[in-house]
């Protein structure tokens, strides 16, 4: 047991835990059986606190691995703290691909249910809960076999909900078949939000993947500049010579923290200006490899030094199709009140599944990086907040580090149901984390 | 639980009643404070800024009462502030302290002590019991109300200004102390405040009201700078100050 200062990936909000690395399921059992608090943690990519717990203990899964064979149908079963890096890995070579995948590989696969991800591909294939057919998981009143039919209840408790239904230590899921490890890819740049949501709403049922960078620096007519990007996994029949090559290891690192203030609105306005022009206006059929599409944040590995001492926040929400505009205000209220953030990420999403605290929700989605320290930025995000409130939207708690406890109580209403679910195979209270206890998700 | 912005829902405050201090807890209470502890030794005084909280947002509040001439009631002063917080403490404020009167005590011995007592030796025996309380959580943040007059001590106020100077520099050992546990101590500078505290005091330059020091704060502790200068100025203007040669600096500040 070694005691460890940790932090979200906005680095932010750190605290000291407790940390233990179990190897096996049974470690698990005997961590959670004498622990007064726990929580699980993968690769720490969540942004907030949601894989800490102060003074309390927390359970590194990243020793929780193995991979299984994968059948004939792709059904494949994989330790929890197995990460998407290292999963592809394995199943690319053999012509699978993860179903759902989130910006960055760099994931536990275990992190990825507690947070329910989603990936380019949520308005046709949904998050990743979707795909999983079972999961072993230890709770404090003993280990589960969950699946969408054999306890359905603490399965659907479990996808999305960050981790305090218990310990997830296997997930059965079903991968997809891939004949190549390209994606052909079309790229169209638009002037304004406006041109790229109605492009979204039109095109987009045309394609597995989308997703459109936003640029919220620029005012007047081309507020909401934007590149959409969409794709398909090419066929062997599409390439020259078709191949099915993991992604390359991460080589460029970002060795230390900037100084804070590094990106702020001068420097970041640049930067959006080159990649807006950088970018073609129309270029289609591109041949990009699974990496450069899906994970273009791995290419610079710890990149969250960049933001500096005081961090950054990640903002995501979600509203429904009829209440796009909130997504217009949203970015009219960040271009206005002058705070800093870097490229949007605007998305639409399919229909929500059935995890009780799970994020998606049938229409747009929008998640801004925001650097800490402009003095207007927590009230901006609070304004944010009851937009997305009156929208009857919600934010994403995986990225959060600043919610207001009462609001994800109107954001999520399914939060009863979940505590009495919780509570049932957690009835101390072991399980918490700091985020639990800042939103007060969690009895004391 | 403190969120990104350094914005804490559990707060304690040693010398809840002070102007300055009740300033900051309304700002806290408006952003994202809920229980609010408020330490001190005047009830109503006590009583008054609990209400205030209230108005501000904060749902739950509660008073210990202390005196700060005694200095072996610090530790059990924060244990019952702690155990009526009930979960973990998000912020410490320490804002016990006396002004005094200088021509007057500076010949009495029983009041210079007082001053020492109230000033330095309370807060630093309750900042002990606060620190192993924190450590313990894991997490959590200590603010220490110094005082410009801490950073260069004059001859006209010596015994107020001494006591935080001692307050302030140990405090600035004890924040590198706490590097590592989750625990970090910041403390603020005010120049001369308008309060009840400094009622009949000519306003020297760069006097600012409560609300204005309660803004610094507020940036200070989302910017987790270790001293929090009001007005952020004065750390320039010290800067010079502090190495005036001393028949100047005497000229200058003890007027």
């Amino acid at each position: 047991m070694t005691r460890e200062r940790l932090s979200g990936w906005g680095r932010t909000i750190a605290s000291i835990s407790e940390v233990e690395s179990p190897t096996s399921e049974d470690d698990v059992v005997r961590e959670l059986a004498h622990a007064s608090g726990a929580i699980a943690r993968g690769l720490g990519r969540s942004y907030g606190d949601a894989a800490q717990l102060s003074g309390g203990l927390v359970l590194d899964n990243r020793s929780l691995g193995g991979i299984g064979a994968i059948a004939v149908d792709g059904v494949v079963s994989v330790g929890a703290g197995v990460s998407i890096d290292e999963l592809l890995a394995v199943t690319i070579p053999l012509g699978w691909f993860i179903p759902v995948t989130p910006g960055t590989r760099q994931v536990t696969i275990g992190g990825a249910i507690a947070a329910d991800v989603h990936g380019k591909n949520h308005h046709r294939d949904g998050s990743l809960g979707d795909h999983v057919l079972a999961m072993r998981l230890v709770t404090p009143e003993g280990i589960f076999t969950v699946s969408p039919t054999a306890e359905p209840e603490l399965f659907w408790a479990t996808i999305g909900g960050m981790g305090l239904t218990g310990v997830v230590t296997t997930v059965t899921m079903r991968l997809l078949k891939i004949e190549t490890d390209k994606v052909l890819v079309d790229t169209t740049r638009f002037s304004n939000l406006d041109d790229v949501m109605a492009a979204m709403i039109d095109g987009d049922d045309d394609y597995r993947y989308s997703v459109a960078w936003v640029d919220c620096m620029t005012k007047g007519s081309s507020m909401g500049r934007a590149i959409l990007t969409r794709g398909e996994h090419a066929t062997r029949r599409d390439l020259q010579s078709p191949s099915l090559v993991a992604p390359a290891p991460t080589r460029l690192r970002v060795p230390f923290n900037a100084p804070s203030g590094l990106l702020n609105p001068w420097s970041i306005r640049a930067f959006n200006e080159v990649w807006f022009r950088s970018a073609p206006r129309r270029r289609e059929g591109e041949e990009q490899s699974l990496g450069t599409f899906f994970h273009p944040l791995d290419g610079v590995g710890d990149w969250n030094r960049l933001y500096g001492r005081r961090g950054f926040v990640q903002y995501q929400f979600a509203v429904a199709d009829a209440r796009a505009e909130s997504v217009v205000r949203a970015i009219e209220r960040l271009c206005t009140s002058g705070v800093p953030s870097f490229l949007a990420v605007l998305k639409r999403f399919g229909p929500a599944n059935h995890g009780v605290l799970s994020f998606p929700l049938s229409g747009w989605t929008l998640a801004l990086d925001l650097p800490v320290g402009p003095t207007a930025l927590p009230g901006v995000l609070d304004d944010l907040d009851e937009m997305v409130i009156e929208a009857g939207g919600r934010v994403y708690l995986a990225k959060d580090s600043r919610l207001n406890p009462a609001a994800v109580r109107v954001m999520y209403p399914r939060l009863p149901e979940f505590l009495e679910i919780k509570n049932r195979i957690d009835p101390r209270h072991q399980l918490a984390s700091d985020l639990a206890r800042r939103l007060n998700l969690v009895g004391k | 639980m403190e969120n990104a912005f350094g914005q804490p829902q559990n707060v304690v405050v040693l010398g809840g009643s002070s102007d300055i201090a009740r300033a900051i807890t309304k700002k806290l209470c408006a952003a994202r404070a809920h229980t609010v502890i408020l330490a001190g030794r005047n009830q109503k005084l006590l009583d008054e800024a609990a209400r205030e909280a209230l108005d501000y947002g904060a749902s739950k509040t509660d008073t210990v009462i202390f005196n700060a001439e005694d200095v072996t009631s610090a530790p059990g002063a924060v244990a019952s502030a702690f155990d009526k917080a009930g979960d973990h403490v998000d912020l410490v404020i320490m804002a016990v302290g006396l002004l005094g009167d200088q021509v007057r005590d500076q010949s009495d011995v029983a009041a210079a002590t007082r001053m020492m007592n109230v000033n330095f030796a309370w807060p630093v025996a309750a900042l002990t019991e606060v620190r192993n309380r924190l450590v313990a959580q894991g997490r959590g943040r200590i603010l220490v109300m110094s005082s410009v007059g801490s950073v260069r001590v004059r001859g006209s106020a010596y015994l107020y200004g001494g006591a935080k100077a001692g307050l302030d520099r140990l405090c600035q050992g004890m924040a590198d102390s706490l590097i590592g546990t989750g625990v970090t101590l910041q403390l603020v500078r005010p120049g001369v405040v308008r309060t009840r505290m400094s009622e009949g005091l000519a306003d020297a330059p760069f006097t600012t009201g409560v609300n204005e020091v309660a803004d610094n704060v507020v940036k200070g502790l989302a910017s987790g700078d270790l001293i929090i200068w009001s007005p952020p100025m004065l750390k320039y203007l010290f800067a010079v100050l502090r190495h005036l040669p001393g028949p100047v600096w005497r000229k200058v500040m003890d007027r």
